[in-house]
Formats: C-alpha cells, structure tokens, sequence
C-alpha cells in the first residue's frame, strides 16, 4: 500500500467532493442535455414542448453542479486547475459556446416571437450536442494524460462521440420516466438506440485506459486486485443487458416501474466514474500531479469544508423539496 | 500579424465579464421588484400588481438564463485565461468563491423553479417565500464576488509566504477598507438599472396604447423607485471616491485627469487626456472643486498621476468613462425627479413618456463605465501590489484566443439582439385581459393556478 503524506484527508476530501459533484453533474445536466440532443428527432410541437417542461425546473440547478465541481478544483487543486484548463482551451471554450446557446435557448423559445421559435430549437439541439460531444472531448484528452499527437486527438473526439450517445441514452431514460403514451414510445425506442452505441463507447474506453500508463495496466490487472475489481465490469454489463430487455417492454399498463431504466442507466454512469476514479488516484492531472502536490493551504481548505459542511445538507434538502414539486410525469409549464 | 496574447486574454475577459454583468444587474434588484409587486397584491388584492408581476416574471427569467450561462463562462475563464492567479491568491479567492456557489447559486436556481413554475402547486406562501429566496440568493451572490473584488483592490488580512497569499484574517479578508462602498454602490446600481427599465419599457407600453393599470402601477413604481435611490448613489459614489483616493490614489487622479500634484486642484469637466505627453488637451475646468470634493477643503492637495509614473492605469478610458458614468447619474436625478413631479401633479404625459423610453438602458451604461472605471483604474495591478496582471496569464497561444474570442463575441452580439428584440416583443402584446377577473382579497382562488 502507498502511505499518504500528513494531513492527506483533507486533499481527499476535496476530491471526493469534486469527483461527487461531477458525477452528479454526468448524471443531471446528462439528461437536460440528452432530451436536448432528442429534441428535434419528433416534429410534433406538443412533444417538443413536453420535452421542455420534462427540464424546465431542473436544468438551471442540474449545471450548478459543474460551476461546483470546477469551483472545488479551482480552489482546492489550484495548480493543476490551471494546467488542466489551459491544456483543455479549444474543448472548455466549445463547451461554453454549447451550454449557452441550450441554457438560452430555453427562454427564447417560449417567449420570442413564434416564427423563431424552430430556430431556437435548433440552437438547443446544436447546443446540447456541442456541449456533450466537447465534454467528451476533455474526457479523452484527459485520460491520454493531454497527450498532443495526432492519435490522441482522434481518441478524444471518439470520445466526444461516446459522450453523446451516453446522454441521448440518459436523456431517452428520463422521457421514458417523466413522458406518457407516444412520446414515451418514442423515448423507450431512442433510448435503446443510443444503448448499443454507449455500450461500444464504455468498451473502448475501459480498453484505452489501461493502455494509456502501465501504472494503470498495473493496477487492473495484477492478482489479487484483478478478482477484487471483477464486480465493476461484470454489474456494468448486467445493467446494460437489464436496459436491452426492460426498454423492449414498452408501453406497460402500470406506470410504477418507469424510473428503472433511469436509474439503470445512473448506475452504469456510477460504476463506470468508479472506474476511471480508481485508474487516475491519486493524480488530478494523469502521472504529473497528485492531488497533495497541488492542494490549496489546509486553513483555507478547511475553512470552505466549514461552510460545505453546513450548507450542503440544505442543498440536498431544497433539491429534494424541487423534486417532489415537480415529480411524476411532467405537465405543461406555465408562468403564473 | 504580432497578437499580444496577455492583451487578448484581457479583452476576451472584459468581454464575458462586460456581457454577464448587464444581467445580474437586472436581476440582483428585479427580484425584489417582484417581491414588491407580490406583497402588494397579496395585501390589496388588486389584479393589476399581479398582470405587473406577471409581464415582468418573464423579463426576470429571460434575464437570469442569460446571467447563468455568462455566468458559468467566468467561472472557467479563471482557469483558461488567469491561472496564475489561483495560483498566487487561490487560498484568499477559492473559499470566496466557494461560498458564492454553494451560498448562493444553489438557493436562487433551485427555489427559481418554484417561483416561475411553481404557482399552482405550492401554496401562496410557499411561493412567496420562493420570491424571496431566489431575490436574497441574487444579492448573497452580489455580496460575495464583490467581496473578492474589493479584496483584489485593497487587500487586507492576509500574509504572503514563498511569493503565495494566505489567508491570516478572513474578517478582515471580507471586510476589507473597500468593500462596504463597493457593495453599496453596487447594489443601487442594480437598482436604478431596473428602476429605469421598468419605467421605460412601461412608458414605451404607454405610448403605444397599452393604458391597463398594471402598465401605470409599474411606471410609477419605477419612476419613484429611481427618484429615492439617485442621491443615495450620488452620496454613495462620493464616500467610495474618497475611500478610493485613500487607497489608490494613482486612480483618482487618473479619474480626474490631473497630472501634477496640486494645491486646489481643478474639476475638469472635460478634457483629453494626452498620455504622452502627460497633458491635458482643451480643458474646462472649474478651479478648486476637485480639491473641495476629494479632501472637503477647496485648498487640499491631490497627488497627480506624474508621482506614479510607470506605476498608474491607461488615463484616457478611466477618465471618460468616469464622466459617462457621473454624467448618467446627474441625468437620472433630473429625470427621476422631474418624472416623480409630474407624475404627481397631472400623471403621465407624452413628453414625460417619451423621456423615460429614452433613458431605458441608462443604467447598463453607467454601469459598465462605473466597473471600467474601476477595473481599468486598477492596472497595472491584477491585485493591488501583489500581483500584476502580466504575471498572471497562461500558456495559451494568441491565435487560440483570438478564436475563442470572436466566438464569443458573435455569440455575445446575437444574444444582446435577441434579448432586447425580445423585450419589446412581450412589451408589444397587450396586457391580456383576464379570462376571468379576480375577486379581490382573495389571492387563493383556484383560478390562479396555471391553465393545465
Ligand atoms: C472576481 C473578480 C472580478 C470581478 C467581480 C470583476 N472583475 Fe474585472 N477584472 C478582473 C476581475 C474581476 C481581473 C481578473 O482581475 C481582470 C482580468 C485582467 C485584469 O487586468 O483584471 C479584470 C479586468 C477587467 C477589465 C479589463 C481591464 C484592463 O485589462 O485594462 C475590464 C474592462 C473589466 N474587468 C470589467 C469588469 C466588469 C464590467 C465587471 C463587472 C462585473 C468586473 N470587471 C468585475
Ligand atoms: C469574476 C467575476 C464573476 C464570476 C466568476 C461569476 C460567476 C458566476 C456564475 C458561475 C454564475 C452562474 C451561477 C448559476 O449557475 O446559477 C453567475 C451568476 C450570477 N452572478 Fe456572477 N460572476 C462574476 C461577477 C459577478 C458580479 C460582479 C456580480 C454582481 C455584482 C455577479 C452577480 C451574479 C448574480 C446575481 C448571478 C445570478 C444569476 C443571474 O442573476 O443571472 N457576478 N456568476
Ligand atoms: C453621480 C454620481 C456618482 C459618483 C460620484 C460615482 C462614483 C464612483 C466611483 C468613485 C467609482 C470607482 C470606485 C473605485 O473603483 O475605487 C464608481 C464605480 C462604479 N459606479 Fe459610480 N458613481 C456615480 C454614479 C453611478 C451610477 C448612476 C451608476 C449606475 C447606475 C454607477 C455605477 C458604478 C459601478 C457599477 C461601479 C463599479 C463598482 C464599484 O467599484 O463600486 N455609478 N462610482
């Protein structure tokens, strides 16, 4: 076992709050951002719009999770923020350009003048994509360690593709939960297309990584951790043959079980996140910088645990609190 | 070509920043707005507060999306365009932003879910309170990027060991000398940006035919609402110049375009400031006010920006754009109180209207010229004798930006059209009439709640 320098549980604390806050973020803004990539696959306006009020009250608070999970690396890791960012400059600043064209796209659309509002969709659609394919992007780079070859980038924007059909799948999951009759079809068919793509894409990923440092290679598939790991891979498959036959069975008579394939696909996103976690620890930025050699000083480390401490129990208390006012199967959305 | 990537890194900054700033403006002060609106009507039951909250909800969501995702670009740009400086003052600036996120922008983005979306299933109440969290949260966050601004302008409470800042005193940190000026001025400039859009927009309803009630409550309320506030501003902006001058001297006197030290100095009106040669140009000036103003004795010195050479901001566009600001202001308070006595004595007029349509987006600009002011008058400091602004920047290569900023920058002019082509959009749709009309005190009755 390595040993951990002195005072290393508050850098792990830091980044287990980070790696918790983008998980989160995966899973959340992932469905904002799937049901936007999904937006124009139905011309029918009804469903586009029932599409939108699936998000509506939930997006804006789902990509607050990122401002967190990049603010806790920005203030807790701040050396390797930078390297990370800077490495990351062309995917981070597509990103940006995506998250704002969907993020505004939501209030134009309902309230510009009614001609434009195809071209919103548009906006939305192409936001969404972007912002999920430039995610994926960072994802690949980010596993190569930013290697700058040619190779690489392919990977990475393979990646990107990945990323995308991984929140379409997400995004068709949350329909199938919060939509009914036709467009909960719809969503249980596109739902299974996406399935088959994101199952390639976490294939090639969890081949790439190991490849990526022979640490890693090292610590996959050596004994005994190789049978201690074992479970990762073998649940990830179950989900995804749980997903292959439970989306088939659409539509069902009782509605009681339309948040499975939801939460199916949040494990998945779960389990495959444990695995990457496992491959970089203890290096925020791949084989250059653990996460002691780039933590803020421990008073003003603990000084924001204070605050986290006590504040995030009411975030999870007001999430909840939204979520049971707009649960169950989503309605139109009207301003009062 | 040569591009100088620490010059790009800055406009592309000033740019997303300038952008974002136009909306937390608004929306900082419209959240109380509508509070207002709400308590009234909950108090008279008069439909019209609530066709007031319902057109400018909208202005309010329209605006707060627009905030958000501006917003989220900032929190990257730190990274992407100033690493340097998390790595030099992360341990004063990280916990200030964290307390941002976490205080902040989870409260507003959550209860904003319920405010707009929420009527018909929460009680009054519930919704109310949601109003007021979502108004709180904006000002929460207000309270604590303008404590890290500040703290960037006159740094307090902390120590620098091996070239890195740490945090000693974070009472000190977040009450630092310019701070309390900073917020203060800050938060009235929200509130005459929205106060001078309500009327506008309202007075532009008016002129063309819209007389409902709600129209004429929301006008008056905004007329007033700027007629208090302008001297507050005024009395506001003078405490943080005098708070300034004693900090950061060099800054004032680029303000005042004054380039030798004086004895009762001049206040130019105007002038152009001619940097190479350390000179004004075609100066109007009136002889000791600057003094009286700046040190209340019309024979006290101000220090002139030749005992900073090499060490003082650009003088040109600090000084401009400080008469663009305090030109705006004197204009607000002749049209607030006129429009406040006319209103009085015989209501709306034509002239009146038309005067209030023409000052709709003062407040943006004094607000921009305010923070150019500002920011620009801090150069060449990115942290006030800690940091330069020069040390901070990243490895980025200049083409790299130069794309990125025009990105942004296209995208910025589309969404600043649209926003405004929307504005008037919802302002030329007559208030509806209410399918059925309310009873009075009786803000419960079912048919509030939204049409299934
Ligand atoms: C938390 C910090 C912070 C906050 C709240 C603001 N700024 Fe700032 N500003 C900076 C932190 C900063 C900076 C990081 O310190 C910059 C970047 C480069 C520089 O010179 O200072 C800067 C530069 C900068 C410049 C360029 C100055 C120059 O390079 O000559 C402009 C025009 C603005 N800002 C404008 C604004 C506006 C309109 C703001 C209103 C919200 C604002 N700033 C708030
Ligand atoms: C460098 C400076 C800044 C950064 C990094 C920054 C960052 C952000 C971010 C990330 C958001 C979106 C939060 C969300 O997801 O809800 C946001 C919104 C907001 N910001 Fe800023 N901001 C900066 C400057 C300012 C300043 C100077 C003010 C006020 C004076 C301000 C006031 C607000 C407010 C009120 C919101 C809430 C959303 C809205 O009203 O549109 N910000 N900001
Ligand atoms: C008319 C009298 C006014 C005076 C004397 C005045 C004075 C000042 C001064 C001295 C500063 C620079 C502070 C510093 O950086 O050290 C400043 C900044 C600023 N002003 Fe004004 N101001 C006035 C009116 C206004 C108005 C009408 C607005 C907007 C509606 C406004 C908005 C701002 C903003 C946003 C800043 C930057 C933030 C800050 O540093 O507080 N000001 N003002």
């Amino acid at each position: 076992m390595e040993t951990l320098p002195d005072g290393a549980w508050l850098p792990i604390t830091f980044a287990v709050l980070m790696a918790f806050s983008m998980l989160l973020y995966a899973i959340l803004d992932g469905y904002d951002l799937g049901v936007g990539v999904l937006l124009r696959a139905t011309g029918e306006e009804a469903q586009r719009d029932r599409m939108i009020a699936s998000i509506g009250p939930f997006w804006d608070a789902n990509e607050t999770w990122l401002v967190l999970g990049v603010g806790l690396l920005l203030v807790a890791f701040p050396i390797a923020h930078g390297v990370i960012l800077t490495a990351l400059y062309v995917p981070v600043a597509l990103m940006l350009a995506g998250l704002i064209l969907r993020g505004v796209a939501f209030e134009f659309r309902a309230k510009a003048p009614e001609p434009q509002k195809p071209k919103w969709d548009v906006a939305f659609q192409m936001g969404s994509i972007l912002a999920a394919f430039s995610q994926g992007w960072m994802l690949g780079s980010y596993i190569l360690g930013f290697d700058p070859s040619w190779g690489a980038f392919a990977f990475s924007l393979l990646v990107g593709v990945f990323t995308v059909a991984g929140y379409t799948l997400v995004g068709a999951c949350w329909l199938v939960w919060r939509a009914e009759g036709e467009l909960q079809l719809r969503a249980a068919r596109w739902a299974r297309q996406a399935l088959y793509v994101t199952w390639a894409g976490v294939l090639v990923v969890s081949a790439a990584t190991p490849l990526a440092a022979p640490r890693i290679f090292e610590r996959w598939f050596s004994l005994p951790e190789a049978l201690m790991l074992a479970p990762i891979p073998l649940a990830t498959g179950a989900l995804f043959l749980v997903l292959h036959i439970f989306l088939r069975r659409f539509p069902r008579v009782d509605h009681s079980l339309d948040w499975v394939p939801f939460a199916a696909t949040a494990a998945i996103f779960v389990l495959c996140f444990q695995g990457l976690a496992y491959s970089f620890w203890p290096y925020v930025v791949p084989e250059q910088i653990t996460i002691f050699e780039a933590a803020s000083a421990p008073e003003s480390l603990l000084i924001i645990l204070f605050g986290a401490a006590a504040v995030l129990p009411m975030i999870f208390l007001y999430t909840f609190f939204v979520w049971r006012v707009f649960g169950g199967k989503a309605r139109d959305l009207k301003y009062y | 070509m040569d591009l100088d990537p620490i010059l790009l890194a800055r406009i592309q900054f000033a740019a997303n920043i300038s952008f974002h700033i136009l909306f937390p403006t608004i929306t900082i002060a419209l959240g109380w707005v509508l509070l207002f609106f709400k308590l009234r009507f909950n108090a008279t039951g008069d439909a019209a507060w609530m066709d007031a909250y319902k057109f400018w909800v909208k202005v309010f969501a329209l605006s707060f999306a627009l905030g958000v995702v501006s917003g989220v670009v900032m929190s990257f740009q730190f990274g992407t365009n100033w690493p340097g400086f998390m790595e030099r003052v992360g341990n004063v600036a990280g916990p200030l932003l964290a307390y941002e996120v976490i205080t902040a922008f989870f409260l507003e983005a959550s209860f904003l879910a319920i405010m707009l979306f929420g009527f018909g299933r929460v009680s009054n109440r519930i919704h109310t309170l949601a109003t007021v969290l979502v108004a709180g949260g904006t000002t929460l966050s207000a309270f604590w990027i303008l404590v890290l601004n500040s703290w960037m302008h006159t740094p307090a409470g902390h120590e620098i060991r091996d070239g890195i800042v740490h945090a000693v005193d974070w009472w000190a940190i977040v009450f630092n000398p310019s701070m309390p000026y900073r917020l203060a001025h800050m938060l009235l400039a929200s509130g005459l940006t929205v106060a001078f859009l309500v009327a506008g927009l309202s007075a532009w309803r008016w002129l063309r035919g819209d007389r409902a009630p709600g129209v004429l409550k929301a006008l008056r309320t905004g007329v007033v609402m700027g007629a208090v506030l302008i001297p507050c501003q005024i009395l506001a902006g003078d405490l943080h110049g005098l708070n300034t001058l004693q900090h950061q001297p060099a800054k004032v006197a680029a303000m005042e375009g004054i380039w030798e030290t004086e004895q009762g100095a001049a206040l130019r009106l105007f002038a152009i400031p001619d940097e190479a040669n350390r000179t004004n140009r075609m100066e109007i000036a009136i002889p000791g006010v600057a003094s009286f103003i700046l040190t209340h004795d019309w024979q006290g010195e101000v220090r002139g920006l030749n005992e900073f050479i090499g060490e003082h901001p650009p003088v040109a566009p600090v000084f401009y754009a400080f008469r663009v600001m305090v030109g705006i202001g004197m204009l607000m308070l002749v049209v607030s109180w006129w429009g406040a006595w006319v209103l009085w004595r015989r209501g709306v007029t034509p002239w009146l209207a038309r005067a209030l349509v023409g000052m709709t987006f003062s407040g943006w600009v004094a607000t921009l010229a305010g923070w150019y002011v500002t920011e620009i008058g801090r150069q060449p400091w990115l942290v006030t004798g800690i940091l330069r602004t020069g040390e901070a920047a990243g490895p980025v290569a200049a083409t790299t930006i130069m794309g990125s900023l025009l990105m942004y920058l296209l995208i910025y002019v589309v969404l600043l059209a649209a926003y405004i082509g929307t504005l008037m959009h919802l302002a030329r749709r007559p208030t509806a009439p209410e399918p059925e009309e309310l009873g009075p005190r009786d803000p419960m009755r079912p048919s509030m709640a939204p049409a299934e």
